[in-house]
């Protein structure tokens, strides 16, 4: 006796093809939404700020007249930004991770540190605001100057960074670690001399994703009391400045229709400046990564 | 074990000779007893093989001979092994020293992902050698004492991923042998290989026993057979019997070594 009747078999075919073209079409309109959304935006921004995109632009400091606007210091300030961020977040987060996974015995304590770093990674990080105004702007009276802005920001993006070099570093295959300590390498030796080579594409990938993240995070900035006009360039670590989100946001919010086509223009400055980082991560992932 | 050692002439070897003089060795997984009792004595210049069923303890315990095996982390030891007489788990004996001294090549083929010369370079230059001129001498005879320097004399800059699964194995081999140690241990090491690379791998096996003491664990016994001087046969942790490899597979002892070797279990 058979057990699978070919006939009924052939006679439902249609109905089951059918529902497997509902599903499809279902999934393919999810995506198709979420495309439109972005194009529209994109459509928008692009529209209105292009315009404003002047050579101008780049070279003027903030203003009330819309046409004299310029994103001069909001461009430097975050570039400065990134260069307390960048230092102080990769160290910080490759050197936890290099501990947790080489060092770290396994033990209660350090479960439970790693299982904090990864709940970390969701606080809010208008949280990681009031952080850095009570410890870096208050407590250390480092005011809203880049470093104490830099420090807040580096902590906010440092779960982030530090799961991302864990992971790099777990996928670095334990058989040539154990060839290396099987020729009586030590723990330093192995780490610098094979783990962080092979580890280095996935740990920069991930920290330059963070780096961008931290770039276009605006409500630390709200927090810390970053100004929003500011008519000159920092000249150190101390001095006070503001940042892209930080001058987008306060176009985004004025009266003047005029000022959404300049915040546009931001946008479309900040995005530039994301898309470039992006693409350097995805150039060094290319470029170093090495095949097991 | 012992009873067979002090009938026969080995019993008389001298102490100097010995390298590996392992006694009354237990080891356990967290509560896995997965090696028990283990009296052993390791002669220099000769091969040892260890053979025996998976499971039976046998990789554990050449990994206890340079302490790979404590990379695990709930390993705990009793009782002794002393290395040239000296206590390897004596508190004040450097992982890093043994391994110096006690090379290791593994089951898989595992080179590091950098250029042959690098390869065979890491092992001296993490103890300290810089000299180019010196190295460049290592590298060449590492690689001569592994019979692939004429294979992969001109492509010394390729990386060692683009070379055969047998290639790589000998180039672990060499980069073993540039450490200069005086014991090599072997883990399985032709177990990932198609026959030809295995049987260039027991060649070289052959020569290198010469000058150094090679303890080799395998689940091949005919490849046992052919290129150690001594068996030991290890069944759920304990060490069945242990004598000359002629002796083991023509006039076994005991009923279990015997059923094993003829392929009645295992």
């Amino acid at each position: 006796m058979r057990y699978v009747n070919h006939e009924a078999v052939v006679k439902k075919m249609n109905k089951r093809l059918m529902v497997n073209g509902i599903f499809k079409t279902i999934f393919f309109a999810a995506t198709l939404f979420a495309l439109l959304v972005l194009g529209v935006l994109f459509y928008r921004i692009i529209s209105q700020g292009v315009s404003y995109l002047t050579p101008e632009f780049f070279q003027n400091f903030g203003s009330r007249v819309p046409e004299k606007a310029g994103i001069k210091a909001a461009l430097i300030g975050s570039i400065w930004l990134m260069c307390v961020v960048a230092p102080v977040s990769i160290i910080l987060g490759v050197g936890t991770a290099i501990y947790l996974e080489e060092y770290a015995t396994k033990n209660k304590l350090n479960d439970f540190i790693r299982m904090n770093i990864s709940n970390l990674a969701g606080v809010p990080s208008v949280v990681f605001g009031l952080l850095g105004l009570t410890i870096f702007v208050r407590a250390l009276a480092l005011g809203n100057s880049i470093l104490a802005a830099g420090f807040t920001m580096s902590l906010l993006i440092l779960p982030v960074i530090i799961v991302g070099a864990q992971e790099a570093i777990r996928a670095v295959p334990q058989d040539v670690r154990e060839a290396s300590y099987g020729m009586g390498a030590t723990k330093w030796q192995t780490i610098i001399n094979i783990v962080l080579p092979s580890a280095i594409p996935g740990i920069l990938t991930g920290a330059i994703l963070a780096l961008s993240r931290a770039v276009g995070e605006t409500a630390p900035l709200v927090v810390i009391g970053i100004p929003v006009i500011v008519h000159f360039l920092p000249d150190n670590l101390l001095s006070q400045f503001t940042a892209l989100p930080m001058q987008i946001y306060d176009w985004a919010k004025r009266p003047q229709e005029a000022f959404q086509y300049v915040a546009s223009a931001g946008i479309l400055v900040l995005m530039g400046f994301l898309l470039i980082m992006n693409s350097i991560a995805i150039f060094i992932r290319n470029k170093f990564s090495k095949r097991y | 074990m012992v009873q067979s050692l002090e009938k026969g002439s080995v019993r008389q070897i001298e102490t100097s000779s010995i390298v590996y003089d392992t006694q009354k060795l237990n080891l356990w997984y967290g509560n896995h007893h997965a090696l028990k009792n283990i009296d052993l004595q390791i002669k220099e210049n000769e091969v040892t093989a260890i053979i025996g069923p998976s499971g039976c303890g046998k990789s554990t315990y050449i990994k206890t001979l340079n302490r790979m095996v404590e990379l695990v982390p709930t390993v705990k030891t009793s009782g002794e092994i002393l290395y040239r007489e000296r206590n390897i788990f004596d508190a004040n004996y450097g992982v890093e020293e043994l391994r110096t001294k006690v090379g290791m090549v593994f089951q898989k083929p595992n080179p590091f992902p950098k250029s042959i010369y690098d390869n065979i370079a890491y092992g001296p230059r993490i103890h300290g050698i810089k000299n180019k001129k010196i190295l460049d001498e290592i590298v060449e005879k590492s690689l001569r004492g592994a019979a692939i320097w004429d294979e992969v004399k001109d492509r010394l800059t390729t990386n060692a991923y683009s070379l055969s699964g047998g290639q790589q194995q000998r180039i672990c081999i060499a980069r073993c042998l540039a450490i200069e140690p005086d014991v090599i241990l072997m883990d399985e090491p032709t177990s990932a290989l198609d026959p030809i690379s295995t049987l260039k791998v027991e060649e070289l096996i052959q020569e290198l026993k010469v000058d150094y003491s090679i303890i080799i664990v395998t689940h091949n016994m005919q490849q046992a057979a052919r290129i150690s001087d001594k068996t030991a046969f290890f069944l759920n942790g304990e060490v069945v019997e242990f004598d000359k490899t002629d002796v083991i597979f023509s006039t076994p002892e005991d009923k279990r070594t015997e059923d094993y070797i003829s392929g009645r279990f295992g």
